[in-house]
């Protein structure tokens, strides 16, 4: 079913932009090393070399240009407004990236003597215990290289937690319907089951069906609080307390901790275990996809099975002297995660630098205006679109993208929205709303964008009913129009080389 | 209100429009004895502040750009990052995209990972690549997932090379511990001199995958194509650990008829930033690929007649499969990827092949002029590429504080994996170390070695 590529590559399509090997030709160099200044050594006998290395060739302009002109394919925060839920696409501040960047941090090597890394291991420890503040939690690691990363480390906590005291029948992951798909996932890497439990009507956690799922077979529970509707649950502590009864523990997705900072620690709830989105809460840039970055904190009942290593005080500090960072390892450690010490530059230094800038004040104001703009946009759309679980929201809300009488569907809206150009809003998730559009405007968004926004929903709901063809046939006015998915997935174009002939052309 | 745009005027007309009178209201639903703690963290800083607080604790390290030479590598190296690269990372239209799920207004990070793609499995020589995982170790425990999922599960073995990188075989035994499997192979105290065709005896008609590292952990250069032939002929499958420098040179486990290469492309054009980010690269053949984790971009053509770029074979991922996916990955390391992307683009094949060759050069200088140290010598007689075992007279804790009393950063300590290489340092060497920080490794090593 996978054709050659050359087959492929031949169809007539129009080429809006070359591919880095269509721009290559052949004795062009961009980049180059110097002279070796060692007496040279042989190369090893050619059966262990390789023939050829068709990489492109191009000079370093051609690069460049090749990826402006590819930037300016893509839609971003920079460029405007992305509510985008449950994936919290706020602003990502400038400073972030140059404190990223300073000599110290780039150019450290992850196995160095930690006598010549106190710095890293001074901003590693703080930020654990910043974590372990904002969240309320007893331990946290730092190596989960993104959220689901995090739910997996977590779920393996769970695990060992239980294994630990002899207790091996327990197997079930409750997991509300609403929930994100990687919950469900990280359980079943360990061949865990899955127990559904519904929402009610107004959003929370069925707790009829809850006490039924709850025995001695269960693991724990997965909720994600506010949940995907963008719903605190208004039962959480009945919802803990029937999971505690049964033995349980209880695991936060943190992936929407933006509304809770200042509000509410998951810890004193009495969460067991979350992860943290630091690319969702903590402003660490999405880069087109990642890299994420997914510590977890635990309560007291897990704090021995965090991963290894974590960073610790070997030898306190006095007045004269700061105290002395290393790594430890927690006594029934679960292992590793990933080698090396998780998202150091990228993600610890961005985030550490965000939360110094921010402090307690700093936090609870982002909470409470991304709260705030959600119920803003909420309230301006609820003559329009009908919002299911309509009550107060939190940094979220979901509306469904259908009108009576019309064969629009959610995915219509969203790409109408690009012309008004808008990033659509996540849609048909959560799985649990009819044509769901989940908005999450964030903190950083002023009124005037919420009010355009809003006015282009109602406007495209009026386009609904006057012109659906309009909607159907959208995006009109971005570089691309609808993709033909179905094409890719059954001709399985996955890579290009350089074109056929190549080397004739030199 | 450091990134709040939002006055309070206009605060008050919106909580007006909500029909509700103060921000605090909003939070009803929050169990009232919790709500509101006071967080005990240090009080908010400024910009300039914040940077002169991060530049303190940067400065409180010793890097390998100014204050040490490095001789460190053992999973992550110390590369030469051309300019071009960050200026283009810097592109706030790439690194503050999310994912691209609408690929109408996301084609410009669709066709750079699909490039992406099409570059590894040039360098790997392999038929396709997914869009990357969290790193080296991850990507290699996932070539675990995609071999037992390729078996439905009902081969219970991996056969794991000793000479595997020990985070990686770390990592693998994490990611196992719920699966039922069988990892056998990877002990630290395996006699490690041995050809790598010692690994059948481990394999069996219950494994799945045998795990090798190129060059191995040691630096050593193997052909494995004879191990592989014989690891086919149990039915089993290959994954080949691979360093991506070195493949600008040496044959290519697609050569040697690898089924999974992957590995960690930190060495293409991303800083060591104390151990991460990177990415992990994973390659496979065409008729694993239903089986591979992962994002996958492919080409296919927008309703205006355009070539363009969608995430494809999305039904194998977990928001689909939930928990039927091989994987729960749901982010790739998009911005990286891409940096990778760039750094062989803008070197090409003469940029990168000079980079290997540097690499090898150096190093070989440097195993040289070691091996002419009384006492000291090669610990290994296989071919390497950039790093090397070198067997010194004492403790080598006691050798690399030394060193760095003269601003040198030794090599890796095996002794902390290997009870056995008690006294074997692993040293790397790259086209940043020049002649005269060889030199005076050398001379170092030889005060040391006659103290």
């Amino acid at each position: 079913m996978i054709e050659a590529p050359e087959k492929v590559n031949a169809v007539n399509a129009k080429i809006v932009e070359p591919t880095i090997f269509d721009l290559s030709s052949p004795g062009r160099t961009g980049v180059t090393m110097p002279a070796s200044d060692v007496p040279e050594t042989a190369l090893p006998p050619q059966d262990l070399l390789r023939s050829e290395l068709p990489l492109p060739e191009l000079a370093e302009v051609d690069v460049v240009r090749h990826y402006m002109h590819l930037s300016k394919f893509n839609y971003s925060v920079d460029s405007g407004f992305y509510p985008l839920g449950s994936c919290t696409m706020k602003y990502n501040p400038k400073i972030n990236e140059d404190t990223a960047r300073l000599p110290g941090f780039l150019f450290t090597h992850p196995l160095q003597p930690i006598e010549t890394v106190q710095g890293n291991l001074a901003l590693m420890y703080r930020l654990q215990e910043w974590l372990k503040e904002i969240a309320g939690f007893a331990g946290v690691t730092l190596q989960p290289a993104a959220g689901a990363h995090g739910e997996f480390t977590g779920v393996l906590m769970m695990r060992a937690y239980h294994k630990s005291r002899g207790d091996d029948k327990r197997t079930k992951m409750l997991i509300p319907d609403a929930a994100h798909g990687t919950n469900p996932a990280s359980v079943g890497m360990l061949g865990m089951s899955v127990v559904t439990i519904p929402s009610d009507e107004r959003g929370n956690v069925d707790l009829k069906a809850l006490e039924a799922a709850c025995d001695d077979t269960v693991v724990g529970m997965m909720l994600t609080n506010p949940n995907t509707l963008g719903m605190f649950d208004e039962h959480i502590e009945k919802v803990i307390e029937l999971v505690h009864n049964c033995g349980g523990l209880m695991y936060g997705d943190g992936a929407n901790l933006n509304a809770l900072l200042g509000i509410v620690r998951p810890g004193d709830l009495g969460f067991d275990v979350m992860h943290f989105n630091l690319h969702k809460t903590f402003a660490v840039p999405h880069g087109g996809g990642g890299p994420g970055v997914g510590p977890v904190g635990v309560g007291p009942k897990l704090v021995d099975f965090l991963p290894e290593p974590l960073v610790g005080i070997l030898e306190e500090g006095d007045d004269d002297m700061p105290p002395l960072f290393g790594y430890v390892k927690p006594s029934k450690t679960i292992g590793r995660m990933k080698a090396f010490n998780g998202h150091f530059g990228g993600g610890f230094v961005r985030s550490f630098t965000y939360i110094a800038m921010h402090g307690p004040d700093g936090l609870k104001d982002i909470a409470q205006y991304a709260v705030l703009n959600a119920n803003y946009l909420q309230a301006r759309l609820r003559s329009t679109y009908t919002i299911p679980y309509d009550r107060i929201c939190m940094h979220e809300f979901v509306a469904e993208g259908r009108f009576e009488g019309s064969d629009v569907r959610a995915l219509d809206i969203a790409k109408r929205l690009m012309d008004y150009n808008f990033h659509p809003p996540t849609n048909y998730f959560p799985l649990i709303v009819h044509e769901a559009l989940m908005i999450e405007p964030t903190e950083t968004e002023n009124k005037d964008t919420l009010d355009a926004f809003a006015d282009a929903l109602i406007k495209i709901a009026e386009e609904a009913k006057t012109q659906p063809e309009l909607l159907h046939n959208a995006p009109h006015d971005t570089p691309f129009g609808r993709m033909d998915e179905v094409k890719a997935a059954r001709e399985l174009v996955l890579c290009c080389w350089l074109p056929e002939n190549y080397d004739e052309n030199a | 209100m450091t990134y709040i745009p939002i006055s309070p005027k206009e605060r008050d007309a919106m909580l007006s429009t909500i029909g509700v009178k103060s921000l605090d209201d909003l939070f009803d639903a929050i169990p009232a004895k919790h709500r509101f703690p006071k967080l005990d963290l240090p009080k908010a800083l400024t910009e300039m502040e914040a940077y002169q607080e991060l530049s303190d604790i940067a400065q409180a390290n010793e890097n390998v750009r100014g204050d040490l030479i490095s001789f460190l590598g053992a999973g992550m190296y110390n590369h030469y990052i051309p300019s071009v690269i960050d200026h283009m990372l810097r592109r706030g239209e790439f690194y503050t995209a999310y994912t691209p799920y609408q690929p109408e207004i996301s084609q410009g990070t669709l066709q750079a990972i699909f490039e992406y793609q099409s570059l590894m499995t040039a360098l790997t020589g392999m038929d396709v690549s997914n869009a990357s995982h969290y790193d080296g170790a991850t990507a290699t425990a996932e070539a675990v997932n995609l071999a037992y999922a390729q078996f439905r599960g009902k081969r219970k073995k991996v056969v794991v090379s000793p000479t595997l990188h020990p985070q990686y075989r770390a990592v693998i035994r994490t990611y196992t511990q719920g699966m039922e499997l069988e990892v056998a192979g990877d002990d630290g105290n395996a006699d490690l001199d041995t050809s790598p065709n010692e690994l059948m005896n481990f394999v069996d008609d219950n494994t799945s995958l045998v795990v090798v590292q190129y060059p191995d952990f040691f630096g050593r250069i193997y052909d494995y194509t004879k191990l592989i032939e014989a690891v086919h002929a149990k039915g089993a499958l290959v994954c080949v650990v691979a360093n991506p420098t070195a493949l600008a040179m040496y044959k290519t486990p697609g050569d040697m008829s690898a089924d999974i290469v992957v590995g960690d492309g930190q060495p293409l054009g991303i800083p060591m930033w104390y151990g991460g980010p990177s990415f992990g690269f994973f390659t496979t053949r065409k008729n694993f690929v239903h089986k591979m984790a992962g994002r996958l971009v492919g080409e296919t053509v927008d309703n205006r007649g355009q070539r363009s770029y969608v995430l494809t074979l999305t039904a194998r991922e977990q928001h689909i499969k939930r928990e039927r996916a091989t994987s729960n990955i749901c982010t790739n390391q998009g911005l990286l990827a891409l940096a990778s992307a760039i750094y062989l683009s803008v070197l090409g094949k003469t940029g990168l092949q000079q980079v290997a060759n540097l690499c090898y050069q150096k190093a070989h200088y440097a195993a040289q002029e070691l091996s002419k140290i009384e006492g000291m010598g090669l610990c290994f007689t296989e071919p390497f590429f950039h790093e090397f075992a070198l067997c010194v007279n004492r403790p080598v804790e006691e050798v690399n504080a030394h060193l760095l009393e003269h601003g040198i950063l030794g090599g890796y300590d095996l002794g902390q994996d290997y009870p056995a290489l008690k006294n074997h340092m692993l040293i790397a060497v790259t086209e940043m170390n020049s002649k005269e920080d060889i030199d005076a490794l050398v001379e170092v090593l030889s005060e040391v070695s006659h103290d």
